[in-house]
């Protein structure tokens, strides 16, 4: 598997911690998935934690803003936790660094919502 | 394989089916002879990126992982360059006609961003027409440049 999704709820926000590679197949379509059932459950909080994505592709980066873009549809916020630096270089060089709402504190993350 | 210890370019050629697991193939490939050549981490993990990217371009977009046609991959190193050759045997398409990522109507999209990520990560990059049908994509990195 190259990727690991778990998701927990913490007060009204869904923390959802990915762990591995978002490439093209299992990855991009794991993070997919997860979107969808989280907005189809009318979750409108949804805090995404990169700290243990390793690798993410121009898939992976695809998948973060269909994300962004299918949950704020649905009238929600999505934010991102804990990027490292190489996901960090890459979302500043395709210019999405000040699209999404990024943060390094979990507990910050949360109160911000 | 070639090795020699006379810095006679060292070439690895593939013909790849048209499927993901091709693209990790190459990946490793390109990143085996990278190692060797000595390059730093900060540039295997461009270079793995700019491969990973030409190569699902030419297995998604180009072959359209139609299991008849190929991806043909070679990686040279010279004392001078790391080169990666990628072609597909698919219909082409008009490289002008690719939208900018950049551009503020187009920062949403879902994809077009794998080759502006080649582009970024290589010191090198051209891309055409093959005579035969498809596109081909040549990445260089060259050796010790920062």
């Amino acid at each position: 598997m190259s990727v690991k999704l778990n998701t927990r709820q913490v007060g009204d926000v869904s923390v959802v911690d990915v762990a591995g590679r978002i490439t093209l197949g299992e990855g991009s379509a794991a993070l997919r998935e997860a979107m969808r059932d989280l907005i189809a459950k009318n979750q409108k909080k949804i805090l995404l934690n990169l700290g243990e994505v390793n690798y993410i592709d121009s898939s992976g980066i695809g998948e973060l803003v269909s994300g962004f873009t299918s949950v704020s549809n649905s009238g929600g916020t999505l934010k991102l936790l804990n990027l490292n630096k190489r996901v960090k270089d890459l979302l500043q060089i395709t210019k999405l660094y000040t699209v999404f709402d990024v943060h390094e504190d979990e507990a910050g993350a949360i109160r911000s919502f | 394989m070639r090795e020699n210890k006379h810095h006679v370019p060292e070439t690895v050629e593939r013909l790849l089916d048209s499927t993901l697991e091709s693209v990790d193939s190459a990946e490793e490939l390109a990143l085996g002879l990278a190692e060797r050549a000595g390059f730093d981490d900060d540039d295997l993990m461009k270079i793995g990126m700019a491969v990973r990217e030409s190569m699902v371009n030419a297995v998604v977009h180009g072959n359209r992982y139609n299991a008849n046609k190929k991806v043909h991959f070679s990686v040279t190193h010279s004392p001078e360059n790391l080169t990666i050759r990628v072609a597909d045997e698919g219909e082409g398409f008009d490289v002008e006609s690719l939208p900018d990522p950049l551009a503020p109507e187009n920062l949403m999209r879902t994809s077009g961003r794998g080759i502006f990520l080649i582009r970024s990560f290589m010191d090198e990059f051209d891309i055409r027409r093959r005579e035969r049908g498809g596109m081909e994509m040549t990445l260089v990195k060259h050796s010790g440049s920062k």
